[in-house]
This record gives C-alpha cells, sequence and structure tokens, in this order.
C-alpha cells in the first residue's frame, strides 16, 4: 500500500506591487516609512561612491548591493536593538542601518582589520566571506539565547549560492532540530558570482527547503519593503516567543556586479538587468510616498544633498584615519602574545628600522 | 588520593569546571545519553541537564560552527569531534572563523572554545579512526592545541583550556584513555598551556614527544639505560603554543634530540622543533637531530598499524645514532 504521508506548500509576499501601489502597509509610521527610505537611500550613494573609490584606486575590492537595499533594509530594520545580525559579506546597508559607521565599513574593505571591530554594545557580528559558513555562527548565538533564556532572536543573512553550501544546511538542521530563536534570510540575488540560481538548485524555491529541516519558509517580494518588513518581523516575533526559526527567501537582484574584479556583461543580458530595474525597490518606495503626499521633489532633493555630504564625510574620515602601528598585526591572534609572537614582532620592528 | 585513568580525569575536569562556571556547556555526538562513545562524559548529563549537555546533530562542522556563535556570545562550549579522522569536516570553521574572529574584530569578538579530540592510534580502530592531525592545528596562528600523556596532566591542561581566553584543540590519546591509572587531586590545579613538562631527567639525549609516545619513549630508555644510555625526555603537552625554552635548554644540556611523533613526518611538527632548535644553537648539537615519526602514508588499518606508529625499537635505534654520530 501507497498513501500519501506528506505535502507541502509555499507561500508568496507581496504587499508594495512594482507601481508603487499597496493595499495595506505593515502599520508602519510615516516616520518609520521615511526612515526607511532615506536609508536605502544612503545605502544606494554609499554604494556608488564605494565603486568610484575603488576605480580611484582608493578602495579595495568591494562587493556592491545596488537593487538589494529593501531586502537589506527592511528586514534590518525589523530587528530589536538586542537581537543579534549576522551578516555575509554584502550587507553594508544593514550594517549602516544597525549602527556601523560607512567610514568603518570603507577601512575594512581598504584592507584594515579596525573596520571590523564592531563598536561594543552592538550586536552584529563581522563580514563573513567564506560563503555560507555564518549561518553556524547564527544558529550558536540563538542557541546560547535559548540556553540562557533570553527573549531575543537572531537573524543571518546569506545568498542563493550559499544554500549550495554544506555549512547553511547544516544550520538550518540544527536550527530545526534545536527550534532556534533565528531567523534565515537568503538575499537570492539570482547570481552567485557568474552561476544563476538554477545551478545552485533544482528546487523551484529556495524558501521550500526549510520544509524539509522541520520549519516554514517563505518567498518573499525582496524588493518590496513592506513585505520584506512584514515577513521579517513576524518571523523574529515568532523566534522570540518560542516558535523556532523561519527561513525567509527574499527574492530580490543584484544590480551590479559581484565584486568590484567582476563584469557581469559576460555573463547576463542586458534586457535580464533592464527588466530588474524596472523592479527598483527604491524608485517603487518613493512612488508610494509620494502618492500618499508624503514625499515630494524638494524632499528628494534636501535629502540627496544631505546623504550626498553624509557619505563625503564618511569618506574624508575614512581616508584621514591614521595607519595602525606595523606591530599591531602580531597583538589579535591570542589574548595575550606568545613568546613566539612576540619574537617574530621584535623581527618586524628590525625590518622597519633597516628600511628607514 | 583516587586514582583515576584518563578518561576519568578528563570528566573529572569538565564536571568540576561545569560546577564552577554556568557557561561552560558540553556538546557533541553521543556525548549525552550514551556519556561518549569513550564514556569521557559519562554521568554529566544526568547531574547538569540537556541544556548543558547537548547531543547535537551528527554534523562535525554544525558543532564547531554553532560552538563559536555560542563561544562569541559569552558561553564556554566545550565541543567534542567524535575521532580524529572526523575533523576535517570541522577545520574550515577552525581555520577561518575559530582562529579568526579575534584579529578580524580587532578583540571585539572572542572565541573561548574547547573542541576535545580523541586521536591517534593503538587500539585497532576502524580506518579515519586512528589520526593525528596535529598539524593542521598548530599550523593555523589563532588556534592553541593540547595534549596529554597523563591522568595528572589531563585533569589540569583541561581545566587550563576551560579557562583560556582563546580556541584550544584538546587531543585525548585514545591508547592512554584506560592504560593506566594515576593519584589526581580533587583539589582545583591548572597545567599551563605553553609549557612543556620534564618526563624523565637525563644527560646523554633529549626524546621530544607528546601523547602516547611519552610513553614509548619511556619504554625505549629502559633499553637504552642498559646500553649505558641516559635520556632526558621532554612531553611537549602544549602543541601550540610550543615551549622552545625547555626543549632548547635540554638540548643544549645533552647536545642531541631524537623527535618523537605518530603524525606523518613531512611537515610534522617534529620539523618544526627540529628547525627550531638548528636555528636557535646548532653549535650546542653533537649530532644532526632525528625524527621518529609515522610515515608519510595514510594511516594504516589495524593490521599494519604496528608497522607504522613508531615503537621503543625505532625510538631507541635513532638514540643509539645520534650518540655514535
Amino acid at each position: 500500500m501507497e498513501k500519501e504521508i506528506a505535502k507541502f506548500s509555499v507561500n508568496y509576499l507581496q504587499i508594495l506591487d512594482e507601481n508603487g501601489k499597496c493595499a495595506e502597509q505593515p502599520g508602519l509610521t510615516q516616520k518609520q516609512i521615511k526612515e526607511i527610505y532615506e536609508s536605502m537611500v544612503l545605502a544606494r550613494i554609499f554604494d556608488e561612491r564605494s565603486i568610484k573609490l575603488q576605480r580611484e584606486g582608493r578602495l579595495g575590492t568591494y562587493p556592491p548591493l545596488k537593487g538589494q537595499e529593501a531586502a537589506q533594509i527592511a528586514s534590518a530594520y525589523a530587528l530589536g536593538k538586542n537581537d543579534w545580525m549576522i551578516p555575509a559579506f554584502r550587507e553594508h546597508a544593514s550594517m549602516i542601518l544597525r549602527g556601523l559607521s560607512m567610514e568603518m565599513i570603507l577601512q575594512y574593505w581598504g584592507g584594515d582589520e579596525r573596520g571590523q571591530k564592531i563598536p561594543s554594545g552592538e550586536n552584529d557580528l563581522t563580514f563573513a566571506i567564506p560563503v555560507g559558513t555564518q549561518p553556524l555562527h547564527a544558529a550558536g548565538i540563538a542557541l546560547a539565547m535559548k540556553i540562557m533564556g533570553e527573549k531575543t532572536a537572531s537573524l543571518v543573512y546569506f545568498g542563493d549560492g550559499a544554500t549550495s553550501e554544506g555549512d547553511t544546511n547544516e544550520a538550518m538542521n540544527f536550527a530545526g532540530v534545536f527550534s532556534l530563536p533565528l531567523v534565515f534570510v537568503c538575499e537570492n540575488n539570482q547570481w552567485a558570482i557568474s552561476v544563476p540560481r538554477s545551478r545552485q538548485t533544482a528546487s523551484q524555491t529556495i524558501a521550500q527547503k526549510a520544509v524539509a529541516f522541520g520549519f516554514e519558509g517563505v518567498q518573499v517580494d525582496g524588493n518590496d519593503v513592506f513585505a520584506v518588513y512584514s515577513a521579517t518581523k513576524s518571523a523574529l516575533e515568532k523566534a522570540r516567543s518560542g516558535g523556532g526559526p523561519t527561513l525567509i527567501e527574499l527574492f530580490t537582484y543584484r544590480m551590479g556586479d559581484h565584486t568590484t574584479a567582476d563584469d557581469a556583461s559576460k555573463y547576463r543580458k542586458k534586457s535580464e538587468v533592464d527588466e530588474w530595474v524596472k523592479k527598483d525597490p527604491i524608485e517603487r518606495l518613493r512612488k508610494y510616498m509620494e502618492s500618499k503626499k508624503l514625499w515630494s521633489k524638494a524632499d528628494e532633493e534636501k535629502l540627496l544633498a544631505k546623504l550626498g555630504k553624509k557619505v563625503e564625510d564618511a569618506v574624508k574620515k575614512y581616508e584621514s584615519v591614521p595607519a595602525e602601528e606595523p606591530g599591531k598585526i602580531f597583538e589579535y591572534v591570542y589574548a595575550e602574545m606568545t613568546e613566539n609572537l612576540k619574537n617574530q614582532q621584535k623581527s618586524l620592528e628590525h625590518q622597519d628600522e633597516a628600511k628607514s | 588520593m583516587a586514582l583515576f585513568n584518563l578518561a576519568q580525569a578528563i570528566n573529572l575536569a569538565l564536571g568540576q569546571e561545569m560546577e564552577k562556571d554556568k557557561k561552560v556547556v558540553l556538546l557533541g555526538e553521543d556525548i549525552g545519553v550514551d556519556g561518549g562513545v569513550f564514556r569521557v562524559t559519562e554521568g554529566l548529563l544526568d547531574k547538569f541537564g540537556s541544556d548543558r549537555v547537548m547531543d547535537t546533530p551528527l554534523a562535525e562542522s554544525a558543532i564547531i560552527g554553532a560552538s563559536i556563535g555560542m563561544a562569541i556570545y559569552g558561553l564556554k562550549p566545550v565541543a567534542e569531534i567524535q575521532f580524529d579522522g572526523f575533523i576535517y569536516p570541522a577545520l574550515d570553521q577552525l581555520i577561518s572563523h575559530a582562529a579568526k574572529i579575534r584579529n578580524r574584530s580587532r578583540g571585539r569578538f572572542t572565541c573561548p572554545l574547547v573542541v576535545r579530540v580523541p586521536c591517534a592510534g593503538g587500539i585497532h580502530a576502524p580506518e579515519h579512526h586512528s589520526e593525528s592531525p596535529e598539524t593542521h592545528i598548530v599550523h593555523t596562528p589563532g588556534l592553541k592545541a593540547v595534549i596529554p600523556s597523563n591522568p595528572y596532566d589531563a585533569k589540569g591542561l583541561m581545566a587550563a583550556a576551560i579557562r583560556d581566553p582563546d580556541p584550544v584543540v584538546f587531543f585525548e590519546p585514545k591508547k592512554l584513555y584506560r592504560a593506566s591509572k594515576q593519584e589526581v587531586p580533587e583539589k582545583d590545579y591548572e597545567i599551563p598551556i605553553g609549557k612543556a613538562s620534564i618526563a624523565k631527567e637525563g644527560g646523554d639525549v633529549t626524546l621530544i614527544s607528546w601523547g602516547t609516545m611519552v610513553h614509548v619513549c619511556t619504554e625505549a630508555a629502559e633499553k637504552l639505560k642498559e646500553k649505558n644510555i641516559d635520556v632526558e625526555i621532554i612531553d611537549v603537552r602544549s602543541l601550540s603554543p610550543l615551549d622552545t625554552e625547555t626543549i632548547l635548554t635540554s638540548v643544549q644540556k645533552t647536545g642531541r634530540a631524537v623527535i618523537v611523533h605518530e603524525a606523518p613526518r613531512t611537515l610534522g611538527l617534529g620539523a618544526e622543533i627540529a628547525a627550531t632548535i638548528s636555528e636557535a644553537d646548532i653549535l650546542s648539537l653533537k649530532a644532526p637531530v632525528k625524527r621518529v615519526t609515522g610515515f608519510d602514508i595514510p594511516m594504516p588499518l589495524a593490521k599494519h598499524e604496528y608497522l607504522y606508529l613508531p615503537n621503543a625499537e625505532r625510538v631507541a635505534k635513532a638514540a643509539e645514532e645520534v650518540m655514535k654520530f
């Protein structure tokens, strides 16, 4: 005898359509909507400025985020101060929103570890460059929260490529087994460098992978701030109140190159990019705000001027940070330097003397 | 004073540290209900509950990756990797994150984590159950590695490892778990990480080894005594950081060194020790430094492991060669 013993369905959530229209937004105040909008615009200006800095030889390799502003800002906006955020490496928008300064982000991509000295009190982990390794750290943080009886949650970002990595799957399995207060946010931006999503998985959606791990997955229009915020907020509330993990697939698009060392025109058509430009998350929210008389051309001009200056100030700060003393490269390997490292540090000093 | 074998001594240390510090939690495969496949965590689930002694899904990278998150958050996880040969899936987490998070965040985040690894051969185990992967750990800046050769050191090293602010890989030679018993004080003490011990004093040649091989060196010393060769034995204990001072002081005294380890020879820790000795004081040497090690082959299965593992005859022969040089 054969009978059906399991079946599942996956929901798709969109609130704000591509023309900026929506039936009912998820209870955000006008001030909050403007805050979200400003944060997205800031992220875009920062992103464009960073790419230019790299082209001018003033910044190292940098991974652009253009197109993913709603996915990052609206999800991070749903976090509480005591919740933890675990980024991959493209989450500059989320990091800035959570409080990491733009000059520190530039400092890191400029090749200086001090840019990832997350200010104490900020519950955000450093960037994790090895793809898909960080969901396990989020699982550990969530497990610690659970053991310590705290009513907080952790949120981890990763991309569609990361869903192919063993660690990401191990993290989801772990989260399911221990019913962890953890929100998995997959920014499905359709491309892992040159490899399309279809080459990462034969699964119809990424969201449905959660089902196999015993928890809920949902696909969300990742360019729709209201849907991203709403899905993340309810997943976080569920997590904090003991309801376990959720996987949120944010269906979005990386409008730029993978990094400044990449040329996306080699592997994808302009027509595809153009289609996604029509779904631009920032334009979409602006249309909504204009239609609700929350925003005017004058507001926009004022904002662009203000944020442009803010980014320029950050660039100035980044470029005026004094160099770290050479010997410092030895000082953060262990809590206390080993004799071996002290000797190596001394040899570096001698090298400096020989040079000067 | 009560007698403990090495497994019991580690169990005692784990229980005592958990009593003292609520932040100490254990996790791994079969460590709870089963008490670990070597029974090292026996009884701890009953005593401390399932929030502090956690049976995890069968996923080594998850065990270490989650432990990193827990350590960053403020707990002190003691993770068990069931067997040496199964540590490899977790090496990415150890090398890319546990070892680097302090440096990457310029000290903002730390990873006070202990990874227990039953290791090495001599118990006729299946493939992948008898390996000595310490080089991978020692070669990674940001990690520490220790290995006890006796119950007394095991308890003190475990206490030190759990209290250490950095990630420590704690190798446990399987062959020694129940090989002998020793008086182990219940009272609190630490064996400091980074300090070797002189297991036996002597004047003619220094044998440098760790783990199970310390006992092989002791056996070799008996044979050599019959030939009037008086050996000094250094139990390295702390593979990283390495106590080069103790090693150099001994070699400067004897003028001869034989390094003995189970791991394959090429780029084994013996190579580093030999290079360190010759860089620091080659003129104190009366003979070239010799190595008696595992061969550069995959660890043989049970029937042939005796061919691979250094034994007292090989060690004694090497010591005689450096004496005759």
